[in-house]
């Protein structure tokens, strides 16, 4: 392996294990009832995630779903943004308009993701359209799913169209095993998801969404040939959720045979045995960055915590831009 | 030489692809062929690849232009009939409504919906989605009734940095004409006296509009003189144009083409009520599509959607009340 290809590991790692004690904050910060709503985590998928924002650069676009805080974090959001929306901080992003993983900064390339599934796919590619419009190449969008969004319209219709414009559009679907309970046997009949790329004339790429090292190759190849103009790439990761499909979710439905084989494994303990393994990292180095991201992440939660929550009196109730065209609603 | 609805639709996007290098058009069958109505007629050759064919895909058609919004484009998409627009309902209401409350970036986009009633379309062919679209926080719904406001209104809507919502009549393409494009019009947002009167007022949008006036005249002479309201746009809704009227003439019949529970008449009706009801001599009624899916054939739907004779009706009962 290279330097680049180990500094890159790294980095990678590096994201991959901030984001696990990020995520870790969120289920206690959740468990002790300060978080209201949802909290969905990324436990068994930061290395598929993390390849993904690590790869992109600025002025790409991303759209990721609920399961990417390794990857968001790799294309730039934060911890202190990720604690501010989830804690509904007025200084966050969302401003307590939105929570959680609805998050984003569409200004900078980030969309923040509604909650319907493969609905992100078209406006990515809407999004690159844009950028093709106005003359920019190199530019490329991508956005993540698990197996259950594959089978929505949207990423059928999102999908075909952007293939249809042969955008540089790149959708990676984390074949989770499970969608919220249901097993990928009622999700879908085809042998492998990858099917599917041969269905809409793009790009297939398979890979083990365990491994690290697997995931940043394949899924840089797959950016690379959108950015060179190869069209659209679809990945498929093969792992399993490791957590509930939200917090509030114990997942006893998961095959505890599932748990036991290769696609249940840790891959953020699959990423450190390597590290050693290689030589790039000792035990006690990486014990080291883990308190440094426990630390990070506990002192960042204790200030967000004191934060201002939105004042309803000071919101201004309007949801268009066009203040002109509110509409006025007499009130008694 | 004269112009129609349907032409001022194409001559507005014309003027906006030729003024702004932001617009470009997406939607089923725009480019070459011009759009199943010709509303885009000639505009793919004038402005090559800025008009452009998509697939059957409302959802990613929707999605499409929503992204390209967010990324500074101002595009306007032709769902080919208002009726499909349900197959890009969720990124419409969902995406593009709630985009600038929760992101603070705007979503200017016009979704063209060729809507209502005409022979022989039946049910999924003349629909009327204005409410359904009204409903939602985060959208602009206009509906012109006239030539000009075609025209200008569809200019207008390029122009606003919000998703609109341009309901344009199907039965009001080839049967309206105007001597020429105007220059200016009122702005969206404001209603219209679409004829002066005093005895009771009747506020109606698009193509009820025509049918209102024709009533109006009928009536004319019974000796009544009835004032005609077009809202032009639903949302946001000129309250106060119908408030004014409301409290000249002080009896109030809303008219529209849509089906009856909820929509804009009951919206009317609901607010000139809680705000003027010292002034109404009578209760104010409504008058709406029936309660079923739109008919096939040309003799149940002449009876499905309100028409003058049946306006006209209602207006003398409202008059008697």
């Amino acid at each position: 392996m290279t330097d680049a290809g180990r500094e890159l590991y790294l980095s990678a790692y590096r994201t991959m294990l901030l984001a696990r004690v990020l995520e870790e904050k969120l289920a206690s910060l959740y468990r002790g009832g300060k978080i209201k709503g949802g909290v969905f985590l990324g436990r068994g998928q930061e290395a598929l995630s993390v390849s993904v924002g690590i790869h992109l650069r600025k002025g790409d676009i991303f759209a990721p779903l609920i399961r990417d805080q390794a990857g968001r974090m790799a294309f730039g959001d934060t911890v202190l943004d990720t604690l501010r929306t989830y804690l509904g901080s007025q200084l966050g992003s969302m401003r307590g308009r939105d929570g959680n993983i609805h998050r984003g900064r569409p200004k900078e390339g980030y969309y923040a993701m509604i909650s319907h599934l493969g609905a992100m796919i078209p406006v990515v590619a809407g999004g690159l359209m844009a950028r093709r419009f106005r003359g920019e190449s190199g530019v490329v969008g991508a956005t993540c799913l698990g197996d259950g969004g594959t089978s929505t319209g949207a990423f059928h219709e999102g999908l075909n169209a952007a293939a249809v414009e042969k955008l540089p559009l790149v959708v990676v679907v984390a074949n989770n095993q499970y969608a919220y309970s249901t097993p990928t046997s009622r999700q879908f009949a085809c042998a492998d998801l990858l099917d599917r790329a041969v269905g809409y004339g793009v790009a297939g790429h398979k890979v083990d969404g365990t491994d690290l090292t697997a995931c940043l190759e394949v899924v840089g190849r797959a950016v690379e040939a959108a950015r060179e103009g190869a069209g659209p790439q679809l990945v498929v990761a093969d792992l399993l959720r490791l957590v509930g499909h939200g917090e509030h979710d114990d997942a006893s439905y998961v095959d505890a045979e599932l748990r036991k084989s290769a696609v249940g494994r840790d891959c953020l303990l699959m990423a450190e045995a390597a590290l050693v393994e290689r030589g790039w990292a000792t035990e006690v180095e990486i014990a080291g960055w883990h308190e440094a991201a426990e630390t990070e992440v506990d002192e960042t939660a204790s200030r967000v915590l004191r934060e201002p929550a939105p004042d309803p009196a000071e919101e201004e109730w309007v949801a268009i831009q066009s203040r002109r065209l509110d509409d006025r609603f007499a009130e008694v | 030489m004269s112009v129609t609805y349907l032409e001022a639709i194409r001559s507005a996007q014309g003027r906006a692809l030729a003024d702004d290098a932001r617009v470009f058009i997406y939607g089923q069958d725009v480019g070459n062929f011009g759009g199943a109505f010709k509303a885009t007629k000639n505009l793919a050759k004038e402005f090559p690849g800025r008009v452009l064919d998509a697939p059957l895909s409302e959802d990613a058609i929707m999605g499409v232009a929503i992204g390209a919004a967010i990324e500074g484009m101002r595009p306007i998409v032709e769902m080919q009939f208002a009726d499909f627009s349900t197959c890009g309902f969720n990124q419409i209401v969902n995406q593009a409504a709630t985009l600038y409350y929760r992101t603070e970036v705007a979503c200017p986009i016009v979704v063209r919906l060729p809507f209502g009633g005409t022979p022989g379309a039946g049910p999924f062919h003349s629909q009327s989605m204005e409410a359904i679209y009204a409903h939602y926080p985060g959208t602009i719904v206009v509906t012109p009734a006239t030539v000009e406001d075609a025209y200008t209104m569809l200019l207008e809507a390029v122009a606003i940095d919000d998703p609109v919502i341009f309901c344009e009549h199907k039965f009001l393409y080839n049967h309206l004409k105007a001597e020429k494009l105007p220059t200016d019009g009122l702005p969206v947002g404001r209603a219209r006296i679409a004829r002066p009167g005093r005895d009771a007022t009747i506020v109606t949008y698009a193509a009820m509009v025509h049918e209102s006036l024709a009533a109006a005249e009928e009536l004319v002479e019974d000796g009544y003189e009835i004032e005609v309201v077009d809202l032009r746009s639903i949302k946001p809704l000129d309250t106060d144009t119908v408030l004014a009227s409301v409290c000249r003439t002080g009896r109030l019949l809303c008219v529209g083409e849509a089906w009856p529970w909820g929509g804009v008449t009951a919206e009317v009706i609901a607010r000139v009520s809680a705000e003027a009801f010292g002034m109404l001599d009578a209760p104010p009624q409504r008058l709406n599509a029936r309660d079923t899916p739109v008919p096939y054939h040309p003799d149940l739907w002449g009876t499905h959607r309100p028409t003058a004779g049946t306006i006209a009706d209602a207006t003398r009962r409202l008059l008697e009340m």
